[in-house]
């Protein structure tokens, strides 16, 4: 063994909050690789910043510290744990950035701690773009002409020499963040110019742009004895031009030869072997679709987005794998764990097809610029397998969960041929329905390969796709056509559709005709070798592998890809779900179709369906495994929303009944048993027209807040303040009709708070109150939390948890519930009931230290709170004060509205800890990025509502040190107030600076902007909020977010009064 | 066209016909590499088998000119889940089934070739039959059953008269049991002057030439099927230096008093792990064999084991304890896998570099 005695202990830094470039899959990387450096006997000390994830678990390490990942707090953690060594390649960008902080600032040598994995040197070569130029140039690996430079003029200058297009990387931001493609001088100059200033070291590279090149990606690995292996390989759908985050991904590669594979694997082993990485690797690289020419483009030193989905697609846990080579382990000592059979040094061979199809949030964001480029857009993604890949990429697209369950978005048959060739040509997140489109229009496979030089090869499996529904429709009730559609991934909808049948009819013909799916292993080795992996997907053929145990089982439905909304918690809520039901005693049975996540690590549950999470997907894996019932609770929406249809198939849904969800979820019920239960709501209605909603408001009276029914993180809600808004809002964002009502609600203006709570059906267990740092308008999960509450009167409080008693035992929940409140005059009225667990559940199970999906899981199996020692009410609170705050990733979505209203708009979360709330804030603001100095320059712009109270929070930051700025209208007012205040320009300001170029020039170091209701003045506003985002200017819209970060400055600084 | 693919074991899967539309008989075997599907059905070691491919989706880039093993290929059948359409690739001219028709070659897709796969692992690799669906079911595996493949695969796939790969380098004979062309790649790549001889060719024959190096060719079939082979190797080894691939490396263990067996189902693919045992040193290796050496014979023989197979131990390459000779059981040509090990060539070279200054 070759294992390193040296060291016992080991810090392994996370990847902090999930952000667009780096979600769910660090995750994953860093829960296997904390339990493979245990598993070997080392002592592991974990620092991460969000809350939200297994790997922040107690269980997950020896130590766990949820703090923010900044030199501050990390440096502290490592002067008191005193580890012998470090592991930053689990962590993504995030922990990698930290440990070359670290080690730069001499503090790794001070205390002498080791770096593992990747050595320093490595890590430079591979992100530093000039030493990265060398090494390849050393190496003979040929890279896209390009230079680096440190100015706008030297990149117009070198573009100039090697003709545009040209794309702009800036050195050392995540996920290409700044970076683009230019066509011409003006946009080479506007990105460069914002590119310089993301970058921490004001570095770009200029670089030859190579689009059109087929984009193909290497997952390698090496060990100390210089063993190297290629795990996986990948092609993209999508050539380069796109960011690989933002491509849809097969894997393997399906058009290169075995000549050109072995030509990009050479080059990817002798990358990996040169930058000496013990670990893992991954290697993008773009080959000529005409010659063998091909061009390394980036080498990322560390495990990935892609090494996640590499692992996957392949069975191959490279994670796991990569910390225990850090710790000396060699591959060719090691087993592989899929097989169990065979060692570790294996190149895995694949007998399916994988798809991989990002998750964009522009069903959030929809004025957000769609348009795909360098700079990664998605916010998840879901994979899927299958024996063709066709079955592939349709399995994939209807686990998106974006309304397609087939190759098809029905409103683009409308889409005039114009928009349809540019949407084509620009590709934007949904170019591949268009391209079915322009197919079904009849549009030959050589133009579309012209406008997009997308390969054929793949164009012909969409064109094939849509040859399947011309022989289905020509063929109706066929059963060849019926197996061939099947085969080929169609949905039993979509067959029902083309026949004009119900989807009923579909899947009773083909139970009938036997025409049942079977479960084929994932095992690394095409059959190769006996394997025992608990991992399976469907397809449509002769053998099933997938045997039923005699053992009971419980099915759990996770919650699909990651979106805004519906986040990294569910998983964490899944996965707790899962070993409760091992622990009772059950096979615990998991579905899926995220590959970023831990429930989808097959050695989490005893089996693992990667599947869609469709209603036809999930009755099959019933039909095979006759589970004792399926539990939909934890994963969020996607799961709930398959409750009422798959009770009506007769399955059994596990902990709160369909009528019970349904009280919570339908209006009308949940009003009446509100009534019922003596509990007070705002008052609202329901209007299934324009001008039923204009009669309800006018009863309740204005602002209201309106919203579709069934709705997801809040989406397309409004406060709305008159009836102009209401009637615009009415036409535009939604379209009212007994099918899709729309709530109109009494908008109370006043303190939000939030509880989760379990209930056995007698007891009711409340870990917890979180109160909302902003008052209520801003969304629940877009709203910094506190715990336990801070401003909460005992009767308020008492208030909250018999409603939430009275809420829980009327709606006879039986798990997990999560309700909101709003307080006004120390009333306490209800907003929503999620009858599910919620986003807090990771947050408040941390600190409270109840495992609620657990102990949630064990409620709904038949345990009582009792028996496991819990008492009917509130959780004692706990000595320390938690604040959980949300993270953004506005910077890398270009024209989104960032001001936080009613739709939740955040990615991700993090968490402070501390003995008071001012330094429980701190942190949270540190591990959110949300910096402030000392000192400095505040921008205020705030509308006329609002401008009173931004005075008082002007005034506090003049009185720490703050000089302010403000735009005409505020400005006027707080000199008018007697404050001292520096006037900038308008926007279209031509003479001086205009308040824009204030914040691009760094000359405001906060910018506090709220957002003006009447619409007018919005777009000025929202400039300046963009432009705030987009230079890494912190920006508040909430005042209320403004005054807590005020508190935080206001406890550290002195006081400064005159005599 | 409907077709049905028969195995000994009386199993039938029913799957739609590509390629040549003839009947076929052969032993099936399976390979996991997920690439290289042309060089694979132009390798004459698969003369007279027929080949599953667990990668689901064949021919997605076509055919083209350059990637050929042999000149005409002599497998009996290809049998695939599904055969690509419409094959994309700057270098390809051809689609697969068209390249199977022109060389009367059947294939058969839409079989689940994952259960396929698992029977082989099981039950070892077996007879075979591809046949029209309207064929007599139970006469064909009568037939089937009946039937005795041939032994005489390398005299079916070797040259039947010498002929030259000229060089102006080192001075290299070829024995050809069933030459790929990926081996003159090689040497022609080091500038070698070869001669290619047929496999019946005799020690003196060949010492006449004048060698600087021979090389054992890889072939099909089992080894101790091709006897004259015993006493060519044992005329030549000691008088000039050798380096044997595959059927080569188990003609030469045969030689020198070694056995072989027949494997349950062999190593076919690119990605089958082999340390070099000197260095410690794992290679990922191209590999198609469905005979190995038997461990136990090499004792008492001059023999000396240099490679293995990390998963099952089996024996990947020996070495003569006196002789320059050296040989293994793995493709170090590569095509299609892995170029890890391609570093063998240039050890053949040095080594006859050394034997020339001794000597």
């Amino acid at each position: 063994m070759t294992k390193r005695t040296d060291i016992q202990k080991i810090m392994v830094i996370g990847s902090g909050p999930i952000i667009i470039g780096q979600a769910a899959e660090f995750d994953y990387a860093g829960t296997q690789a904390c339990l493979a450096l245990k598993e070997e006997g080392y002592e592991v000390v974990l620092v991460n910043s969000n809350p939200a994830t297994i790997m922040t678990d107690q269980e997950i390490a020896d130590k766990v510290y949820i703090e923010p990942i900044t030199f501050e707090f990390v440096s502290r953690i490592l002067r008191k744990e005193r580890p012998d060594a470090l592991l930053p390649t689990l962590g993504g960008q995030t922990g990698l950035n930290m440990a070359m902080e670290l080690a730069k600032e001499g503090l790794l040598e001070e205390l002498e701690i080791e770096l593992l994995g990747t050595k320093l040197t490595a890590i430079d070569q591979a992100e530093d773009r000039d030493l990265f130029k060398q090494l390849m140039e050393e190496l003979d690996q040929p890279i896209p002409e390009s230079d680096i430079v440190h100015t706008v003029e030297d990149a117009v200058a070198f573009a100039e020499t090697i003709g545009y297009p040209v794309i702009v990387r800036p050195a050392f931001t995540l996920g290409g963040t700044g970076g683009g493609m230019c066509d011409n001088e003006e946009s080479l100059r506007e990105i460069t110019e914002n590119g310089l200033k993301l970058s921490p070291v004001s570095q770009c590279l200029i670089e030859k742009s190579i689009a059109g090149f087929k984009e193909i990606e290497y997952e390698v690995m090496r060990d100390a004895a210089d063993n190297a292996i290629v795990v996986c390989n990948m092609e993209n759908f999508d050539p380069v031009g796109i960011h690989t985050g933002d491509s849809i991904v097969f894997a393997p590669s399906q058009t290169l030869s075995d000549v050109e594979h072995q030509l990009l694997r050479d080059a990817s082993l002798k990358i990996i072997r040169a930058l000496k990485i013990e670990g893992g690797c991954n290697v993008q690289l773009a080959l000529d679709p005409d010659s063998f020419d091909y061009y390394v483009i980036e080498v990322n030193p560390r495990v990935s987005r892609s090494s996640a989905l590499a692992s996957k697609a392949t069975g191959f846990p490279i994670a796991k794998i990569a910390a225990k080579i850090a710790v000396g382990l060699t591959l060719d000592e090691m087993m592989n764990p899929v097989t169990n059979t065979t060692y570790a040094e294996f190149e895995p061979t694949l007998d399916y097809i994988v798809s991989k199809i990002p998750r964009w949030p522009f069903d959030k964001f929809e004025k957000g610029e769609r348009k795909l480029g360098t700079q990664m857009k998605a916010t998840g993604e879901v994979m899927a397998i299958g024996r063709t890949l066709e079955e592939s990429l349709l399995k994939a697209v209807r686990s998106l969960e974006i309304g397609a369950h087939h190759l098809e978005l029905k409103e683009l048959k409308e889409c005039q041929e114009l928009t349809l060739q540019d949407k084509i040509i620009h590709a934007q997140d949904d170019r591949l329905f268009y391209l079915a489109e322009a197919i079904r229009r009849g549009y030959k496979l050589e133009e579309l390969h012209v406008l997009t030089k997308i390969d054929d090869f793949f164009l012909d499996k969409l064109l094939h796709i849509i040859e399947i529904e011309t022989e289905l429709a020509a063929n109706p009730h066929q059963l060849d056509s019926l197996l061939k559609a099947k085969q080929y991934g169609f949905t039993d909808k979509k067959i029902a559709e083309l026949w004009e049948v119900s989807e009923e009819a579909i899947r009773q013909k083909r139970v009938q005709a036997n025409l049942l799916p079977v479960y084929k292993m994932v095992d690394t080795c095409a059959a190769e070798f006996e394997s025992t992996t608990p991992y399976f997907y469907s397809t449509y053929e002769e053998e099933n592998e997938s045997q039923v145990t005699e053992k009971p089982s419980i099915l759990v439905l996770g919650s699909g890809p990651i979106r805004i909304g519906q986040g990294v918690e569910f998983d964490y809520a899944t996965v707790h779900s899962v070993k409760a039901i091992q622990q009772a005693g059950y096979e615990a049975i998991i579905m899926n179709s995220n590959p970023e996540t831990v429930s989808t690590d097959f050695s989490i549950s005893d089996k693992l369906y990667f599947e869609p999470l469709t209603l036809e997907d999930v009755l099959n894996v019933i039909d095979l495994e006759q589970p004792l019932g399926v539990i939909v609770q934890f994963g969020g929406q996607t799961a709930i929303n398959l409750a009422e249809p798959l009770t009506k198939h007769g399955v059994k849904i596990l902990g709160t009944s369909i009528e019970d969800l349904d009280r919570a979820e339908n209006r009308d019920l949940f009003e009446v048993a509100l009534k019922d239960l003596d509990v007070p709501q705002p008052l609202g209605d329901t209007a299934v027209s324009e001008q039923e909603a204009i009669l309800i408001a006018e009863k309740i009276g204005y602002p209201v807040l309106v919203r579709p029914s069934y709705v997801l993180g809040g989406r397309a809600m409004e406060i709305v303040e008159n009836q102009v808004d209401l009637e615009r809002y009415m036409k535009e964002a939604v379209k009212a009709s007994p099918e899709h009502p729309v709530l109109v609600d009494r908008y109370i203006v006043g303190q939000e708070c939030e509880v989760d709570a379990i209930c056995d059906g007698k007891q009711v267990l409340i870990p917890g109150i979180m109160e909302h740092i902003e008052r209520a308008g801003v969304h629940s999960g877009d709203s910094m939390a506190v715990y336990p509450p801070q401003t909460l009167s005992a009767e308020v409080k008492e208030k909250i948890v018999s409603y939430t008693k009275r809420l829980a035992t009327g709606l006879n929940c039986l798990g997990m519930m999560n309700i909101q409140f709003v307080i006004q005059n120390e009333q306490v009225y209800v907003i929503e009931v999620n009858p599910r667990a919620s986003r807090t559940v990771p947050f408040l199970s941390k600190v409270t230290g109840i495992p609620m999906a657990q102990i949630a899981t064990r409620v709904i199996l038949g345990e009582s709170l009792e028996s496991m020692g819990y008492v009917d009410g509130l959780y004692p609170e706990s000595r320390y004060v938690h604040v959980k705050a949300p993270v953004f990733s506005f910077s890398k979505l270009q024209k989104v509205e960032t001001s936080l209203g009613p739709e939740m708009k955040s990615t991700g979360e993090v968490m402070g800890t501390d003995t008071s709330l001012e330094k429980a804030l701190y942190k949270a603001f540190e591990a959110s990025h949300m910096h402030l100095p000392n000192y400095g320059s505040v921008l205020i712009t705030v509308s006329d509502e609002t401008k009173e109270e931004a005075l008082e929070i002007a005034r506090r930051f003049q009185n720490i040190g703050y000089s302010l700025l403000a735009t005409e209208g505020t400005a006027n007012y707080f000199t008018e107030k007697g404050l001292v205040v520096s006037l900038v320009g308008k926007i279209d300001n031509e003479q001086d600076e205009s308040v824009l170029d204030v914040i691009r020039l760094g000359k405001a170091h906060v910018v506090i902007n709220t957002m003006d209701k009447s619409q007018e003045t919005a777009t000025d506003g929202f400039q300046i909020r963009r432009t705030a985002v987009e230079h890494g200017v912190p920006l508040f819209t909430s005042l209320d977010t403004a005054d807590a970060i005020l508190r935080v400055m206001e406890s550290q600084s002195f006081l400064m009064e005159s005599l | 066209m409907g077709k049905l693919l028969l195995l000994e074991d009386g199993t039938m899967f029913k799957g739609e016909g590509f390629g040549a539309d003839v009947s076929t008989t052969g032993e099936i075997v399976f390979t996991t590499g997920m690439t290289g599907y042309q060089e694979s059905i132009t390798d004459p070691s698969y003369c007279g088998q027929m080949i599953t491919f667990t990668y689901p989706l064949i021919g997605n880039y076509g055919i083209n000119r350059d990637d050929m093993e042999s000149i005409e290929p002599t497998c009996k059948g290809v049998i695939v889940k599904e055969v690509c359409r419409r094959p994309s690739n700057w270098r390809c001219k051809q689609s697969l089934p068209d390249f199977l028709l022109a060389k009367g070659i059947p294939g058969i897709s839409g079989i689940d070739t994952r259960m396929l796969t698992r029977k082989i692992r099981e039950h070892g690799s077996m007879k075979a039959m591809i046949i029209d669906d309207t064929q007599d079911v139970s006469h064909a595996f009568d037939q089937l059953k009946a039937t005795i493949l041939p032994n005489t695969q390398v005299a079916q796939v070797s040259t039947n008269k010498a002929y030259p790969s000229p060089g102006v380098g080192r001075n290299i004979v070829v024995i050809d049991f069933g030459l790929k062309h990926s081996i003159l790649r090689e040497l022609s790549k080091r500038e070698c002057n070869v001669t290619v001889m047929p496999y019946n060719t005799t020690a003196e024959e060949i010492l006449q030439l004048a060698p600087d190096g021979v090389m054992l060719s890889n072939g099909p079939g089992n080894p101790e099927d091709v006897k004259g082979a015993t006493a060519l190797i044992q005329g030549i080894q000691g008088k000039v230096p050798l380096f044997g691939i595959c059927l080569g490396h188990q003609l030469f263990s045969i030689a020198n008093g070694g056995k072989t067996y027949k494997m349950t189902f062999g190593h076919r693919g690119s990605n089958h792990p082999v340390r070099e045992i000197a260095t410690g040193r794992v290679s990922f290796t191209s590999q198609n064999h469905g005979f190995a050496v038997e461990e136990a014979s090499l004792e008492n023989t001059p023999l000396l084991i240099t490679h293995r197979e990390i998963n099952d131990q089996t024996i990947e390459g020996v070495r003569h304890k006196q002789f320059p000779a050296f040989t293994v059981q793995f493709h170090p040509d590569a095509a299609p896998g892995p170029h890890d090990a391609v570093h063998l060539f240039d050890e053949f070279m040095e080594m006859i570099d050394a034997w020339k200054e001794q000597h």
